[in-house]
């Protein structure tokens, strides 16, 4: 790698940067239009120079939203709140439940273990409309619908399958032996699942526990259908800001930056887990 | 041989369904004393590291029981049944260095630190492995983790240690000098192991006795020396044996008062009646056909003998491999001086009636080796 000419550099630098500006041209178009007014945002052509306001984030933080038709209550924190709540909960729950199964389908094949393994992973396979019209006549006999609860285990069908999947190709990566080693030292079938297969496995337990939080995190139909406004996480949220009169893009964008900021900043923190624990679990699963 | 270490009694293991998945082993039975060694030979597949994952509960048993110093293991979970077990992928603990690995299930066991220090210390100068003990696995040899596991299993105070392959990683030199070592350290401190090996020169150095297992059946279990003179059947005699024994059909009849063997290529092995013992004989006429055995080290060269046709030579250093066409296959010999003959050289051998061993043509059990019957 060291032995590329001046000119091989020159090309793959810029052939780089036509890749980053590619991609992060909407991250980057939506910054710059959370602090513009709908004034400025609208005017055409568009302008790369413009007075930056807060009046976005302001209206964010205080609920308040003035409009041209007067003032709206919005309740974006509120979406916040139960966007992280909602994302926490679901993976925790997940990983309680996910990681002694995957560890489970990975060291013991009992009759039957594949079938199930492969029903869990086709949760992912139905689209999530087919499976909500039945879902919310349930919820709604069972009182499940508007709840926590009841969106926490929905959200079961996004983080279950993946956790599952991804975790049980790094069990299925540490040597039997190695368990077998640390049993017959002395120690329960118990003890070895926590002491040498949990940390063993700990990377790609970390990776598919971020990998859940973001696609839980931006899911969005299930949350729609299932739960009013005071439950429901930023993805639906947004909606509100499509008011009476007019959309207001301002505050849409501040509320994008607000709500992606979180899994950004855990995904480029975990980059190299992410990276590993989907192409590591996408071979081996 | 007191107390008995380990008794297998009529143990089967099938992969999949009992009776109709992969029947690995197949009713063995065996019992090991208190401070023997004993090792398991036999070729890839023969079911002998089953047994041996039977014995330490990584594997259910599928019928049968197996008790460890007199206790019913074989329904206990691994930590219960008092073994210690060095295994085949060194599986030492990556988080852990070498110290930490072989002191592990020391500190389970809640002995004093001074103890498992000491005890650390004499195992890694017998396995000399005492530089890489701070090291962590990863960043040592395959042969150095092999001897770090061998060193965690060796460390135990075990009813029954079990050893799988424990120095198929090492060099030729190491793995002589260490043989006995760990021979010296087992039987200094009145250990019982199982040694699983494929290698029959570390079974006959290392073990008391050997089991030789094929197609999940035990085919002989004695000690090394009984195993090459007195093979229980034609798979052991050629199994172990290097170069392996040389084995020919013969049909058996008698001429003149002489017992005749006749071989393929209208060749013929003539001996006196009085070669054989009286028994020995009668089961040999009893027989139209048989399989004849004969070891290399026990064809000589001579005038008189019957011909053959030298098709290779092969000189090792300290011995010569001799092969010739005889009867229809090869004969291989074994020399102890440089020979010179050259490919195509004829040649005449002559095997002494007391190293002739002879199998039944059908089942391929012994029939007699040398006067004796087997």
């Amino acid at each position: 790698m060291e032995h590329t000419s001046l000119l091989e550099r020159i090309l793959r630098g810029a052939a780089l940067t036509l890749v980053v500006i590619f991609f992060m041209f909407p991250i980057v178009w939506i910054f710059m239009m959370s602090f513009q007014t709908n004034e400025t945002i609208l005017r055409i052509p568009p302008q790369l120079i413009f007075e930056p306001t807060l009046a976005n984030y302001t209206a964010l933080i205080t609920g308040k939203l003035m409009t041209a038709a007067g003032t709206l209550d919005i309740a974006f924190m509120r979406n916040l709140w139960n966007s992280v709540f909602l994302s926490v909960t679901s993976v925790a729950v997940s990983l309680l439940l996910g990681v002694p199964a995957a560890y489970a389908f990975a060291r013991h094949k009992f009759r039957g273990s594949e079938d199930i393994a492969f029903t869990l992973l086709s949760f992912k396979f139905a689209p999530a409309l087919l499976v909500l019209l039945p879902l919310t006549l349930y919820f709604q006999k069972l009182g499940l619908a508007n709840t926590y609860i009841g969106l926490i285990w929905v959200y079961q069908l996004i983080c279950l399958p993946l956790i599952l999947w991804i975790v049980r190709g790094y069990f299925e990566d540490i040597p039997a032996d190695i368990e077998y080693a640390y049993r017959i030292g002395g120690h329960s079938w118990f003890a070895t699942f926590r002491k040498i297969a949990l940390p063993l496995a700990g990377p790609g337990i970390a990776a598919a526990g971020l990998l859940a939080f973001i696609f839980a995190w931006n899911n969005f139909v299930f949350a729609l259908v299932l739960a009013s406004a005071d439950k429901q996480p930023v993805t639906v949220g947004a909606l509100a800001f499509i008011t009476s009169s007019g959309i207001q893009y301002g505050q849409i964008s501040a509320a994008i930056v607000l709500s992606i900021t979180p899994t950004l900043a855990l995904a480029l923190y975990a980059q190299r887990y992410l990276v590993e624990g989907l192409s590591l679990g996408a071979v081996k699963g | 041989m007191s107390a008995s270490a380990l008794t297998i009694s009529g143990v089967d293991k099938f992969y999949g369904p009992i009776d109709r998945g992969v029947h690995a082993v197949k009713s063995l039975t065996m019992e090991i004393g208190k401070g023997e060694i004993v090792a398991l030979l036999g070729s890839s597949g023969c079911g002998k590291t089953s047994t041996l994952r039977m014995i330490a509960g990584f594997e259910e048993v599928s019928r049968g029981a197996i008790a460890v110093a007199g206790r019913q293991v074989h329904t206990l979970p691994p930590v219960k049944r008092n073994v210690a077990m060095a295994f085949e992928g060194y599986s030492l603990y990556p988080p852990l260095t070498v110290r930490e690995n072989m002191a592990f299930a020391l500190k389970a066991a809640r002995l004093p630190r001074s103890e498992v220090d000491a005890k650390v210390a004499s195992i890694a100068k017998l396995l000399e492995i005492e530089d890489i003990l701070e090291r962590y696995p990863s960043s040592i040899s395959g042969g150095q983790q092999q001897r770090a596991s061998l060193g965690r299993a060796l460390i135990r105070e075990a009813d029954l240690h079990l050893l799988d392959e424990p120095m198929g990683q090492l060099e030729p030199q190491l793995r002589a000098v260490l043989r006995g070592r760990i021979k010296h350290f087992i039987k200094e401190r009145g250990l019982t192991a199982i040694l699983v090996t494929h290698d029959q020169t570390e079974a006959n150095a290392l073990a008391d006795r050997i089991a030789v297992m094929e197609g999940g059946v035990l085919q002989q279990f004695d000690t090394p020396d009984r195993i090459k003179e007195r093979p229980a059947n034609l798979f052991t005699g050629t199994f172990v044996g290097e170069p392996p024994m040389n084995v020919f059909e013969a049909f058996v009849g008698t001429a003149a008062g002489r017992i005749n063997l006749r071989l393929p290529d209208g060749l013929s092995l003539d001996y006196d009646k009085d070669a054989f013992s009286a028994p020995v004989r009668d089961q040999m006429l009893s027989r139209e056909r048989v399989v004849i055995g004969i070891r290399p080290y026990a064809v000589r060269r001579s005038k008189e003998g019957v011909p053959a046709t030298v098709s290779a030579n092969q000189w090792l250093g300290d011995q010569t491999h001799i092969a010739a066409d005889f009867a229809g296959g090869s004969l291989v010999l074994v020399e102890h001086d440089r020979t010179r003959l050259d490919l195509g050289a004829p040649i005449n051998v002559s095997i002494d009636p007391k190293n002739l061993h002879v199998f039944d043509q059908a089942s391929g059990k012994a029939i007699s080796h040398g006067m004796e019957l087997a």
